[in-house]
């Protein structure tokens, strides 16, 4: 059968990729970020990490969902999906290849768990999908595994709460542990972490909030899920309330994990940036070395 | 039904500085959207750059917000209901980074954003609420 073997989360802001694509990615301002990827890179290259299939939740940015539609949470059954054009040209990174039979399977099993999927199969994918996969997988000419994308609304107010977030990441365990095949599934939450990007408030960063953040995530995440969107508003800055997708990844791991690893860096152009690789304890692998990295020009003064 | 909600849509209105893209917003902005939504295409953003007072007199947006968008004050733009996702296409149209755009808000200049970004960032000591604030 399939099983969920990991969760990752990670930031998916466009200047990582623009970084990227214009060889800055190893400079004096990016050289962190990257270097913290790097970890991640080679990890998920051994074998048995690789996975075949990715769930991976984030949040269009008014590229494919426009004010015309506006679905809460959306999975996407098509074959493939092309990188959306956002007003620079579509990013040249591949076409995406999706999973249609998981895809459907996990879309009608969601359904019948109560959570009223909006299916898609005809859809241009923006950065927040493209980007974590650049991230991953670096500069390459196909990716090397299949992607579901599965947008989730957070742009116009309300978006589904937190605790709805982490139900319906269990559901999609439930689902995929349900599917014949044997697959070895990730599910990424990405987005994040605090930032605000409107207004005289633009610019906030509350390392606090998001380090408490990723460690109730990793182990009270139940109680996490409770906290009310006024709150991400308050400590993590407007944009800040994507971190609501991260609940979707943790409810999709059952209820202990471990880390493997955990990186933390400001600045990230306008955002605080974390990613981590979590794995079921059952069926966990060993930890990355090192495993905690805060890097960044806050960080390095307060160590 | 007994409901229990984990806060009221009003509460939405207590972030000093912060102008939550609620149902009232989209609306007001639907058609500058519509706008920004258009400059998704190559051939839209030739046509917009060739006249941008043509082309923004497409759409039926309202005057106040047809100037913002040719004055480029995306602080007035968020007054007027819009959304950064939707607004940073004209900010890509122009060839402006992100961190620029979001800085035009700030009410600080582009380096002295970046620096405060470089040294981690706004605090959200005395912003978290309008109560807080005062």
């Amino acid at each position: 059968m399939a099983r969920v073997t990991t969760g990752i989360t990670s930031s998916h802001i466009p200047a990582l990729g623009a970084a990227m694509q214009t060889g800055k990615d190893r400079d004096d301002y990016w050289g962190p970020v990257f270097a913290g990827y790097d970890a991640i890179r080679e990890w998920i290259k051994k074998p048995g990490n690789m996975p075949d299939v990715i769930v991976l939740v984030y949040n269009d940015h008014a590229s494919a969902f426009d004010m015309n539609i506006i679905p809460t949470f959306a999975i996407g059954c098509g074959e493939s999906f092309k990188p959306a054009d956002e007003g620079w040209g579509p990013r040249p990174v591949p076409d995406v290849q999706g999973h249609p039979d998981l895809a459907w399977h996990i879309a009608q099993s969601l359904i019948l768990d109560d959570f009223d999927m909006c299916i898609f199969n005809q859809m241009d994918v923006d950065h927040g999908c493209t980007v974590p996969l650049s991230m991953m997988f670096g500069d390459v000419k196909e990716w090397p595994c299949k992607v579901i994308p599965l947008p989730v609304n957070v742009v116009t107010y309300p978006p589904p709460s937190g605790a709805r977030c982490f139900a319906l990441g269990d559901s999609i365990k439930a689902a995929v542990e349900s599917f014949p095949e044997d697959l070895n599934v990730h599910v990424w939450g990405t987005g994040g972490m605090s930032h605000q990007l409107q207004g005289p408030r633009a610019g906030l960063i509350n390392k606090e909030f998001d380090l408490d953040f990723i460690e109730r995530l990793i182990n009270d995440p139940e109680d996490l899920a409770k906290m009310p969107h006024i709150d991400y508003l308050r400590e993590a800055g407007s944009e800040g309330i994507e971190l609501v997708m991260w609940l979707i990844m943790r409810g999709a791991l059952g209820d202990k994990v471990k880390e493997l690893y955990n990186f933390y860096h400001i600045p990230a152009s306008n955002t605080a940036l974390g990613a981590l690789i979590l794995q079921p304890e059952e069926t966990a692998g060993e930890a990355l070395n090192p495993q905690r990295v805060l890097s960044g020009h806050s960080l390095e003064a307060a160590e | 039904m007994p409901r229990t909600r984990l806060y009221s849509l009003d509460e939405l209105d207590d972030i000093p500085g912060t102008k939550v893209f609620n149902a009232r917003r989209s609306r007001e902005a639907y058609h500058l959207h519509k706008f920004c939504m258009s400059l998704m295409k190559a051939e839209n953003r030739e046509a917009f750059k060739a006249d941008e007072r043509t082309y923004l007199d497409q759409f039926k947006m309202t005057e106040d917000q047809k100037q913002a968008v040719l004055d480029r004050d995306l602080a007035k733009l968020i007054e007027l209901g819009g959304n950064m996702y939707f607004l940073v296409k004209i900010a890509s149209t122009d060839g402006w980074s992100a961190q620029k755009a979001v800085s035009s808000m700030s009410g600080m200049s582009a380096d002295e954003y970046a620096q405060m970004m470089l040294e981690g960032g706004r605090s959200p000591e005395g912003l978290r609420s309008k109560k807080e604030a005062k």
